[in-house]
């Protein structure tokens, strides 16, 4: 019916992203601090703060990813003999061992996740401050999947649990976390963070022409 | 008359429109889900939260893995890594570990059960809306389903030394997990938001 798209902002409208209740948008610009009457959630009609924050994780993460990936993440004590693993000389160890789907399933998880969430994160949070007009459905699917994806990145921690578990036998046969655990840990936790804080609509507020920012009321 | 619902993707109101049972309705911009509909979705993610607990039970009693090495043997608990991290002083690892495979799921479940018992039995249930926001925002980190996969990577590397015994605990968790994604593709909350008004 009508020409330019209605949403719930240009309508002085707050979703709650908690229960998905519209409530009026007109306390809360007022700058005052508003519950979704229904639920009790803090109304925001935007994640607060979202690119300044999702830039922060992101570069935190971007940070951590050096030493998650240069420091070992587990220690080998076997027969006396001590060997330490960074995340890529275990997917280089199942390689050579043969074992190409589960090197596949390691590098994928802690390696490429990872990296392709923050570069997609980066180009998002570059393309909304450029408000770009690029393909705001894509880039919305392209958010959906750093969503989606993150979680499985912490794979690497739980072998490193599972196996430091199994293999305490002493001298004989021991496995150790090591320092880059820590770090890998960090990187998926704080990414997952990232993703949380981006806020996808506003991909779509710069599409609309007539969107004037933040009109009082 | 049903309420209208902004996508939460790009923010487009739609107005809500009766559904045939197990629809999804789509932003008609962006294409996010907006809404769907359950049959019984309420019974089912009762039925699915009362096995889930119990299968967590058996999960975290019984044996999980043992580990043998000629005359030697390991036998571990699913908390058994976490407490083994923590000694070797990561505390950070076995925190997050220990929230993502224990208290995450758990509180879900429990949290799950205060809520829909009262309302099969027609009463209001305790701290409703503060109790489903938890659990709702709890949810992305339960991660049953990723440490599954670090199970089969950790056997794979660890086979060739030597020979790992599956125990009762890990049956309980490989269902556990099914159940789980099971009750989350059940469950509509807009029934129990609605439950509110």
């Amino acid at each position: 019916m009508k020409p330019s798209p209605i949403t719930a902002l240009s309508a002085s409208l707050i979703s709650c992203h908690s229960c998905h209740l519209l409530c009026k948008a007109a306390p809360a610009a007022k700058g005052l601090a508003v519950s979704c009457p229904r639920c009790g959630a803090r109304l925001h009609s935007r994640k607060p703060n979202s690119i300044a924050r999702t830039w922060a994780l992101v570069i935190a993460a971007f940070i951590l990813y050096i030493p998650a990936n240069v420091l070992p993440i587990t220690n080998v004590i076997s027969f006396g003999k001590a060997q330490a693993d960074t995340i890529m000389s275990g997917v280089i160890y199942f390689v050579k061992s043969g074992s190409w789907p589960i090197a596949l399933v390691i590098f994928v998880a802690s390696v490429f996740v990872p990296l392709l969430k923050l570069f997609l994160l980066s180009f998002l949070l570059i393309s909304v401050q450029r408000k770009s007009q690029w393909r705001p459905k894509d880039r919305t699917r392209l958010y959906r999947i750093t969503e989606a994806v993150g979680r499985w990145s912490m794979t690497d921690i739980y072998v490193v649990t599972i196996l430091v578990a199994l293999v305490k036998l002493g001298s004989l046969a021991t496995i150790e976390a090591g320092p880059g655990a820590i770090f890998f840990a960090g990187v998926v936790i704080i990414t997952i963070f990232a993703a949380m804080s981006f806020d996808p609509r506003l991909i779509w507020d710069s599409q609309e022409p007539n969107n004037e920012r933040r009109k009082q009321p | 008359m049903e309420s209208p619902i902004a996508c939460h993707e790009c923010d487009l109101l739609h107005q809500r429109r009766p559904l045939p049972s197990d629809g999804t309705a789509r932003c008609v911009r962006c294409g996010a889900v907006l809404y769907r509909r359950k049959r019984n979705s309420l019974d089912r993610v009762l039925a699915l939260t009362v096995a889930g607990l119990i299968l967590f039970i058996i999960a975290n009693a019984y044996p999980f893995l043992t580990f043998r090495l000629e005359a030697q043997i390991q036998e571990t608990n699913l908390i058994t890594g976490v407490m083994e991290l923590y000694q070797q002083g990561m505390w950070i690892v076995a925190g997050v570990v220990l929230l993502t495979t224990i208290v995450m799921p758990l509180l879900e479940l429990t949290g799950m059960l205060f809520i829909l018992v009262p309302l099969k039995l027609r009463r209001r249930p305790w701290k409703l809306a503060l109790l489903f926001r938890a659990i709702r925002s709890f949810r992305p980190w339960g991660m049953m389903e990723v440490f599954m996969i670090g199970i089969l990577v950790a056997v794979v590397k660890l086979v060739k030394m030597a020979s790992i015994i599956p125990g009762t605990a890990l049956y309980a968790f490989m269902v556990l997990i099914f159940i789980l994604a099971a009750s989350a593709a059940a469950l509509d909350p807009h029934i129990v938001w609605k439950q509110l008004d």
